[in-house]
């Protein structure tokens, strides 16, 4: 079992949540991820890393209710417990040498991108963030954002309730035009990972993305998350989650990501009803 | 052994000579064949005790009993039916475990007609002794009784050394109930959140009851094994952390071959399509037959097309079948005398109205809006035999067909996950990424051993078990040789 220290609501429905887990959160690097199962009944569900820290053994992830499992994440706290916990899985971020970057991190992708963000920073990079959400309730993480030595951070909105109203795509070709981007990295919402790769690719800047298909044992075990990359199928488990996003078959992940959108909204459903009479 | 004495009273001086019984093998009852291609219940229902004693005592006690050497861990099979002749029950058990960890697991998933039963005398008449049933009757018997009557492997002397064993499928499970037995302190890593490996995630439960999988990794833990579910060697550990800072002084790396394969033809990440790896750990180790009180979801195809001639196929399209598809394809490249499944399998799977659409090779998947529609498939012929002594199969041309379905499942085979060997820099590999180990699992890096399918590819429950075993042996040579 693994013990809940930490949680704390972000928004209507993002959620960050902190478990001890001393063995992960010594390994754990940028761009990593963790599978987690809640109870018993519980699926596997992969989550990357927001943070973590070595010394005190606590790793955390941010979340956002969408289904059964989040859910039921989302309404526990700190003293109960997961069933289970295992990572650091994945390749991490590659972050050496690659000079002036733009992260762009679309809801809960800001997640990913701080540690990314950090980490491109602490290996001497000069880092511009992008960080777009659909609303202002919805953006996180700007205080921590903030608290970086950015280059510069800029946000935006859907509907202008905070930062620029514009799509993340907008400021990204603005940089990239004003040549001022060696490497860029897109984590959010697979439709706008997909806009980011075609706007740099445009411009001819370099394009990382952090892909978040649907896993189980998130080992290289099952082959759920394979992905097309270049025209070879890869696993976004064991050779990601982060690749070429000039490569990558967007369409196919976004198709691949509702096999079970069915299953899932009636898991909620059943699950939403149960605790409604529950509490 | 800890278990209550034989049969109680002191044998008799002279036992009287046994008789075998001239009768027919005993059939072993099994489930109606359309009732249970409804639910995940056992298939087959093992003997009762009449029927066990009535098939022990078919055995001839050879003198020199042929099918001992069939056994690949070399189980005193003739010692273990004598046993069992006499009413002995818990002495057949305490032979049985004196080289089997697992028989309630064995007894159901090994292929004694390959085995110990091809090498009965009996077998030449046709009609060898069911070894594998009176096993699997033994270990029924045995995680039946209480667990003070169970028969727990005595642990040897604690030596002071520390095993680390890598996975807890049937080759590390092996190698850790003998490492207890030396005395040496073991602890089993597992990635996912259940033991048991190919035999939790893998074989379904109507083959294999997952209780019997959790009660015969119970008797280790009583054993005095330690198994710590969820940590992924590769990932929470390297193999060098494991032999310096957690203090292990030797490590046994048997954690499968578990990389699924794919055809490499069009179509292949359409949704619909599975690895059988996928769709049998959703349907096994996940229980999504039980969804939604079980949280994971699969895809039930009504049409599903299983590709492959093995018994992880034969295992898909039966899964596939109790999670409600009307039809179930089995598309295979070869004939069925060609097939690598077991022939009890291949038999179940025809009874419970499995179609074999034989010398089929998929060419491409077809699909609409993203998934499955069909599958386009070349007719094959047998042509000239090809380096495993099978007539290869050679493709029709012109005669490509397709078969209408929504769903695929592809099990043609797994390979190494690189997962572990690309963290641990100096462990020597083969080409295609297995990892390379004399006849006791001795690897390149000193002190580090491996067994199962990760050093032969793919291969049975019980070589892999036989392989961790003949590891647990030479690691207790090795660890006695580097304290000298």
């Amino acid at each position: 079992m693994f013990p809940i220290v930490h949680t704390r609501r972000l928004s209507d429905a993002v959620f960050e949540m902190g478990v001890e887990a001393p063995a992960i959160a010594r390994k754990a690097k940028a761009g990593q991820f963790l599978i987690l199962r809640t109870d018993e009944n519980g699926e596997r569900i992969p989550l990357t890393f927001s943070d973590w820290s070595a010394e005190e053994g606590w790793i955390r992830f941010i979340f956002m209710r969408v289904g059964k499992t989040t859910h039921q994440l989302s309404r526990m706290s700190a003293g109960e417990s997961l069933a289970d916990v295992a990572g650091p899985l994945g390749v991490p971020t590659h972050v050496e040498g690659l000079g002036r970057v733009v992260v762009v991190g679309g809801g809960v992708g800001a997640a990913v991108a701080y540690p990314v963000a950090r980490a491109m920073l602490a290996a001497g990079n000069e880092v511009t963030v992008i960080l777009g959400a659909r609303n202002a309730d919805l953006l996180i993480l700007e205080d921590e954002f903030r608290a970086l030595p950015l280059k510069e951070l800029i946000i935006t909105t859907d509907d202008g309730s905070a930062g620029r109203k514009d799509l993340v795509t907008a400021p990204l070709k603005e940089l990239c035009d004003a040549g001022a981007v060696d490497h860029s990295m897109a984590i959010g919402p697979a439709i706008m990972m997909k806009f980011c790769a075609a706007t740099t690719k445009e411009a001819g800047v370099p394009c990382v993305v952090s892909l978040n298909p649907i896993m189980v044992d998130g080992t290289g075990m099952c082959g759920a998350c394979r992905c097309t990359v270049g025209g070879e199928t890869r696993f976004g488990c064991v050779d990601g989650p982060d690749f070429d996003g000039h490569l990558v078959d967007f369409e196919e992940l976004m198709s691949r990501q509702r096999v079970y959108a069915d299953d899932e909204r009636l898991a909620d459903a059943e699950y939403s009803r149960e605790c409604s009479c529950h509490t | 052994m800890s278990h209550v004495e034989g049969s109680g009273a002191p044998a008799p001086a002279e036992k009287p000579r046994h008789r075998p019984a001239r009768i027919p093998r005993t059939p072993m009852p099994e489930r109606d064949a359309a009732e249970r291609a409804r639910d995940f219940e056992e298939v087959t229902l093992g003997y009762t005790e009449e029927m066990a004693r009535a098939e022990a005592s078919r055995c001839l006690q050879c003198r020199n009993a042929t099918c001992i050497e069939g056994c690949p861990v070399n189980i005193d099979i003739k010692s273990f039916i004598g046993h069992m002749i006499d009413g002995d029950y818990y002495d057949a058990v305490a032979v049985l475990k004196e080289k089997n960890a697992l028989p309630a697991v064995c007894g159901r998933v090994c292929p004694q007609e390959e085995q110990c039963e091809v090498a009965c005398v009996l077998a030449k008449k046709g009609e060898p002794v069911a070894i594998g049933r009176l096993e699997r009757w033994l270990g029924d018997f045995d995680l039946a009784c209480e667990l003070e009557h169970r028969c727990v492997p005595e642990v040897g002397e604690d030596t002071g050394f520390r095993v680390a064993v890598v996975g807890s499928g049937p080759a590390g499970l092996a190698c850790a109930g003998e490492l207890r037995r030396f005395g040496h302190a073991v602890t089993v890593f597992e990635s996912l959140h259940a033991p048991g490996g190919v035999l939790t995630y893998g074989i379904p439960e109507f083959r294999l009851p997952k209780h019997i999988v959790q009660a015969e990794v119970g008797l280790l833990e009583e054993m005095g094994a330690e198994i710590r579910c969820d940590v992924v060697i590769g990932a929470t550990y390297t193999i060098d952390e494991l032999l310096t800072e957690e203090g292990y002084d030797a490590v046994f790396i048997g954690n499968g071959a578990g990389l699924p394969v794919f055809m490499g033809i069009p179509g292949e990440n359409l949704n619909g399509v599975y690895s059988a790896n996928e769709y049998l750990t959703r349907a096994n180790l996940m229980r999504a037959y039980e969804f939604p009180k079980a949280d994971t979801p699969i895809w039930r195809g009504r049409k599903v097309a299983v590709v492959g001639g093995g018994n992880v196929a034969m295992d898909a399209a039966r899964t596939a079948k109790r999670l409600g598809a009307e039809e179930v394809f089995l598309v295979y490249r070869r004939t069925e005398d060609e097939m690598p499944a077991r022939k009890e399998e291949v038999h179940h799977a025809h009874e419970e109205g499995i179609e074999f659409k034989m010398l089929c090779s998929p060419a491409e998947i077809l699909g609409k809006d993203g998934w499955v529609t069909g599958l386009t498939a070349n007719r094959m012929e047998l042509g000239e035999p090809d380096a495993s002594g099978r007539r290869a199969p050679v493709c029709v041309l012109g005669a490509d067909f397709t078969i209408d379905c929504d769903t695929v499942i592809m099990a043609i085979g797994t390979r190494a996950n690189p997962l572990l060997a690309q963290t641990t820099p100096d462990l020597e590999l083969t080409k295609r990424g297995y990892i390379v180990a004399d006849e006791d699992g001795a690897t390149s890096k000193p002190g580090v051993f491996a067994g199962g399918d990760i050093v032969t590819g793919s291969a049975t429950v019980i070589l892999a078990m036989g392989a961790g075993k003949r590891s647990a042996q030479a690691i207790d040579e090795w660890l006695k040789r580097t304290a000298e």
